[in-house]
């Protein structure tokens, strides 16, 4: 085991399955700047510089995909996919169905999301459900170090199209180039466990739509993804203080869902309280939701999350965002009634 | 010009200091664009900005207490505290802006066919880089305004990057031919002397103005602080410069990749970048301010007396906005 942060693990991932496997190819928006030991080590061939033109790249991603390539294919920030979509909604994710399961689209998308950095509501969305909820894309959202490597090479390995979102206060690398740019004078409220972890000496593929329970709780269960864990986490130690035993689910994957791992863990605390960055209505909170009822389980239930467009105001973003204060609050509230 | 670059160099110290979150792009550097083409501009007209939408605002008359404000997160500034830099409106001036890439050419035909309708003789400018020029949604937008013969400017602030890639490295042919090849006029200025942006922009903004469709502007200009505040490159402390260094080296003997000849292209491409990146930051030649303080050198105390002016009116716009 050694130590790395969540930015070099999902690039040292990468590498060593672009050492292994001479198909996968990474471009995109700035590439050489942003992957700086990919580019020298893999030369420009591989690691190649796109114009900012997502519909064209993103569209070429499937393409190059479907003829063979393995791209990782990088959008500069989530919220940017909405230019490319059509790439990802009308042609990633159909080829497979349309072509009767014989043509399969082996991509990844990866983007940066997520906010806390005062970066303004078209820069820090979340919109992992909104892609989630299109049929035959695979979105994947890790927050921790040894998870983000190992997702990585599964979302490379997977023969279908994956959506790789990593958080922006996770990613140490992405928070100093957008966050801070340099200053010592600017604080972000980043958790250290999910920046910065212990990794395996050789990457191995973490399974796709398997949620990891971080913390074991009786009363209540905290489900969540990326930054939202720490958040969960933090909770969770407050609560415990208050005699109140609060696990945590870790989703690490929102498509496909763990199901059974939401299930179990409700139906043994029988409260469950989503804490999701992503927008609140018609999302992964209600999704999360009707798969309890579905399954019949007696719950309470409640839901934080971004409820509107993310101010750029970092007082009201803190407001907006959901924070390990407001969970304990809607915690409390869940188990008076 | 000189309100807009003492505008943003107060907003770099605020930045410095903490006082503004997140990304800030400046429009260091185009200055001379903004001035040339909104100095024609007219009550009714539209302007739709990108990232860099700050001088434009400050030369269309925009209260710069009320973007400071805005910038600070405040909750009595231009939007409120919620837009921030790059996503800065007034409606009483028709301005919009958007850091999504390419998106101005859209609005702006929209601003346009609006001004068709509505207010004949109004018409909208659209600002955006050479990086955008990649964006099929611009691309797209200017085969609207042909079609429909809106009355826009499309004004390319030609800079030479794509973010912190060298455009010519990510773009085929030639900018000024691809916006002919659409079917409308298309101008080719020095966008560092406003002069020139001035004269160039008066013949789109006077066609459109009567009803005959838009018009390309391409002014090349600089962009001396990289693409945002803090960029890598440019930042002055030897830790940033061993984050940059390390990885690379570390990179260069690694088994298995691309050969060592690749590998020592890598490397050499993103030298230059830095080098490139650098160097700008003081090509002073290209500076527009520089270059207008040139030309009005024999008029030395009026000079003084415009920077005096000026600084007053910046300081105190900082001042109320602190306050």
């Amino acid at each position: 085991m050694k130590t790395m942060t969540l930015a070099d693990a999902i690039d040292d991932a990468l590498a060593q399955a672009m050492a292994d496997d001479p198909r996968i190819v990474v471009f995109g928006e700035d590439v050489h700047g942003l992957r700086t030991s990919l580019f020298v080590r893999f030369g420009e061939k591989r690691v190649r510089p796109a114009p900012i033109s997502e519909a064209a790249f993103v569209g070429a991603a499937v393409g190059a995909a479907m003829a063979g390539l393995r791209p990782v294919v990088e959008v500069m920030m989530v919220d940017f996919i909405g230019v490319a979509i059509d790439a990802l909604l009308n042609h990633a994710a159909k080829v497979e169905a349309f072509s009767g399961g014989k043509w399969k689209v082996p991509m990844v998308v990866r983007a940066p999301c997520g906010g806390g950095y005062g970066d303004g509501g078209q820069h820090e969305q979340s919109l992992w459900a909104w892609l989630a909820h299109i049929p035959g894309l695979t979105v994947v959202v890790p927050s921790n170090p040894a998870d983000a490597g190992g997702l990585m090479l599964s979302a490379i390995e997977h023969e279908g199209p994956v959506v790789y979102l990593e958080h922006k206060l996770l990613a140490s690398n992405m928070l100093d180039f957008l966050g801070s740019g340099g200053r010592k004078t600017v604080q972000y409220d980043v958790p250290a466990e999910g920046t910065s972890g212990p990794v395996p000496d050789k990457w191995m593929p973490a399974p796709l739509g398997k949620a990891a329970m971080r913390r074991e709780g009786k009363d209540i269960t905290l489900v969540s993804l990326a930054v939202g864990v720490h958040r969960c986490l933090e909770a969770s130690a407050i609560l415990k203080k208050k005699r109140i035993s609060a696990g945590v689910l870790d989703l690490r994957t929102v498509s496909p869902l763990d199901k059974e791992a939401l299930c179990q863990a409700v139906s043994r605390s029988g409260r469950l309280l989503v804490v999701d960055e992503d927008y609140r209505d018609f999302g992964l909170s209600g999704e999360l939701a009707a798969v309890v009822l579905e399954a019949g389980i007696p719950v309470r239930y409640g839901r934080l999350c971004t409820e509107e467009t993310i101010p750029y105001c970092r007082e009201l973003e803190d407001q907006v965002l959901p924070s390990s204060k407001r969970i304990v609050d809607a915690a409390l509230k869940l188990m008076e009634r | 010009m000189l309100r807009s670059r003492r505008f943003e160099e107060a907003v770099t110290d605020l930045w410095e200091k903490g006082k503004i979150s997140g990304e800030m792009h400046l429009g260091v550097g185009e200055e001379s664009i903004a001035a040339g083409v909104v100095a024609h501009l007219k009550d009714g007209d539209a302007m739709a900005l990108d990232h860099r939408g700050t001088p434009p605002l400050v030369v269309r008359g925009v209260d710069l207490v009320l973007i400071l404000k805005e910038f600070l997160g405040r909750a009595d500034g231009l939007c409120c505290g919620i837009g921030g830099h790059m996503h800065l409106f007034s409606r009483e001036h028709f301005a919009a802006s958007s850091g999504i890439v390419g998106s101005a050419g859209p609005i702006a035909d929209g601003f346009a066919l609006a001004a068709q309708h509505l207010r004949p003789g109004n018409i909208a400018v659209a600002f955006f880089g050479d990086g955008a020029m990649n964006q099929g949604m611009l691309l797209e937008s200017f085969n609207l305004a042909v079609a429909w013969k809106l009355p826009v400017l499309f004004v390319c602030k030609d800079n030479g990057w794509a973010i912190t890639t060298r455009s010519q490295h990510v773009t085929g042919g030639n900018l000024l031919d691809r916006a002919k090849g659409f079917g409308m006029p298309a101008l080719e200025v020095d966008g560092t002397d406003v002069e020139a942006v001035w004269n160039a922009a008066r013949q789109g903004v006077e066609k459109a103005r009567k009803n005959n469709g838009p018009t390309f502007l391409l002014a090349h200009c600089i962009r001396t602080e990289g693409h945002f505040l803090g960029y890598t490159p440019l930042r002055k402390s030897l830790e940033s410069m061993m984050g940059m260094v390390g990885p690379l080296l570390r990179s260069l003997p690694a088994r298995k990749g691309a050969s060592p000849g690749e590998r020592i292209a890598s490397l050499g491409s993103i030298t230059s970048l830095i080098g490139r990146t650098v160097a700008e930051k003081y090509s002073k030649r290209r500076d527009p301010i520089y270059r207008v303080r040139q030309r009005l050198k024999a008029d030395k105390s009026r000079l003084n007396e415009i920077e005096k002016e000026v600084a007053k009116e910046i300081q105190q716009a900082v001042g109320i906005a602190l306050s």
